[in-house]
């Protein structure tokens, strides 16, 4: 087989087909020497993850990630900046710098994917209307005091930041092939992460709805969150779910170094699809 | 007193063996992972010390061992911190900082049991610097640790080829980040994101970007408290 003369045949049809591989720079490099160790019948299905790779991730779904992601991120730069401008609903202090932070962190993030997105050629979605009382319009669901009660505010905030954190991590393998993107995703997730573990310390500073000895990390797939409300913690919940995962790149990690589950299920955070992020965030956009 | 002793990595076989090899096999692209294996055992392991220092290989498994080296620090200074506790350590800190290094352990123990013979040895490390006895010492050393975690995840996704070893490194780098968060709350509340802190480490405060750095400059941050020099010359570098 003589991968160069495919590679020149594909040329004459995709001019940039090296481009595409190569934003890794390392294709050839990589045949070049995977040709010397790898066995002649191993190299079809090589060259199709190189193509997957190349051709799966076009600019249109990179741009379609991004987009799924500023709809995130608007959601949590107006909830904070309607909590932050709520009167008598965020004690002064430390409280309001914290939130006051996370509110200029999100709309930071709002205005650096939109220019991500415009960038790459796409068009940046519109901000949704937003109901915070997760009553798809009604203004009446499940957390209608989010703006007037700082529990219930931090409670859904916990759940908008954690769900965050999966909702970017589920996304970085559809960003592998662009490096810049991925690694500017990679430093909003991490930064999504920080926030929620200071809502979490908030929430066990204030010992409010359920949360006991919360900790900046999440334990199995406990919620530490407790309304009252059985349709508010049933919503709750499904930010939460698989989180207990305890298998790790094809390793049962439920008792590595014998810590048992708890340590082990909150060192691993887990991912969550596109599909289950939208049915989270549903009830909230009108 | 942890004492990380070096030595020698254990040569493949048994359980090990097949562990590396169920994991290579989940990272996706068998062929991918093949030509990782041969380059690693064409050199010397990734496992030998040389005068080149500790080589942490090619590849993904390059990468990896680069995250195994960094999780054997975290996990070595915590457990040091939780055998002599520095005085008037809170029953929050107590609690937190126990929880950390579990976490650390976990990590370590994970990368260990899952590069199996691929792995590097257990690396010697050097807390001369570090007064334990000290709350300012261990937790400005903590936040060192933490912030620089969080940069060296952030800017090794991209080196990356296998798209489940992201998604591990995804699902690490976060909780690398709610210690980094917790350490920082601990030191001053409210300096749990300050951004600005972290420019140095690749952080861009005005689009709300943590910290992202490169294996090199990494390394060049973790050096001083290490007994043996990383060799991170064959690591990706895109």
């Amino acid at each position: 087989m003589n991968l160069q003369n495919i590679f020149t045949e594909i040329e004459k049809i995709d001019p940039e087909v090296y481009d595409r591989m190569d934003t890794r720079r390392r294709t050839m490099q990589r045949f070049a020497f995977a040709g010397k160790v790898l066995a002649a019948a191993a190299i079809p299905s090589a060259l199709g993850a190189m193509f997957k790779k190349a051709y799966g991730q076009t600019s249109a779904s990179i741009v379609n990630v991004l987009n799924f992601a500023l709809t995130l991120e608007h959601l949590e730069a107006e909830f904070y900046t309607r909590g932050v401008a709520a009167t008598n609903l965020i004690p002064a202090g430390p409280a309001v710098a914290a939130l006051t932070l996370i509110r200029d962190h999100e709309n930071a993030h709002v205005a650096f994917l939109r220019t991500a997105i415009t960038a790459a050629g796409g068009t940046p979605v519109a901000k949704p209307n937003f109901d915070f009382s997760g009553g798809n319009g009604s203004g009446t669901g499940p957390f209608a005091t989010a703006f007037s009660n700082y529990a219930v505010f931090l409670a859904v905030a916990q759940t908008f930041e954690d769900t965050g954190v999966r909702a970017y991590k589920g996304q970085a393998g559809n960003l592998m092939s662009n490096n810049d993107v991925l690694q500017a995703a990679l430093q909003i997730h991490s930064v999504e992460a920080r926030h929620a573990a200071h809502i979490r310390y908030m929430r066990r500073n204030a010992g409010t709805l359920g949360a006991g000895q919360i900790q900046p990390w999440i334990t199995r797939n406990l919620t530490n969150i407790e309304t009252g409300n059985a349709a508010a913690n049933a919503a709750i919940q499904k930010s939460y779910n698989g989180e207990e995962n305890t298998t790790q790149g094809g390793v049962n990690v439920s008792n590595l170094a014998g810590l048992g589950v708890d340590v082990n299920t909150e060192a691993f955070d887990e991912p969550l699809t596109m599909a289950q992020v939208l049915d989270i965030v549903d009830p909230f956009i009108v | 007193m942890d004492t990380q002793q070096s030595e020698a990595a254990v040569p493949a076989q048994g359980a090990k063996a097949m562990n590396r090899r169920r994991f290579l096999q989940f990272g996706g692209a068998t062929a991918a992972a093949a030509f990782v294996i041969s380059s690693c055992s064409r050199e010397d392991d990734g496992g030998g010390v040389s005068t080149e220092g500790i080589n942490l290989g090619s590849g993904d498994t390059g990468v990896l061992n680069y995250a195994y080296a960094l999780e054997q620090l975290e996990a070595a200074f915590y457990t040091q911190v939780m055998n002599t506790p520095f005085s008037g350590m809170t029953a929050l800190e107590s609690e937190f900082l126990r929880d950390i290094r579990d976490h650390e352990v976990a990590h370590r123990e994970f990368f260990k049991t899952a590069l199996g013979s691929a792995a590097i040895q257990d690396l010697p490390v050097n807390f001369g610097s570090v007064n334990f006895s000290s709350r300012d010492s261990v937790l400005q050393t903590a936040r060192t640790f933490e912030d620089l975690g969080v940069a060296a995840y952030n800017g090794a996704g991209k080196l990356l080829t296998s798209a489940d070893f992201l998604l591990l490194a995804g699902k690490i780098v976060s909780v690398e980040a709610r210690h980094a968060a917790t350490i920082r709350d601990l030191i001053s509340n409210g300096s749990f994101a300050d951004l600005n802190s972290l420019t140095a480490l690749g952080a861009k405060p005005a689009n709300g970007l943590d910290a992202a750095l490169p294996p090199a400059d990494v390394l060049a941050a973790a050096s001083p408290f290490l007994r043996v020099r990383l060799n991170a010359s064959n690591l990706p570098t895109s």
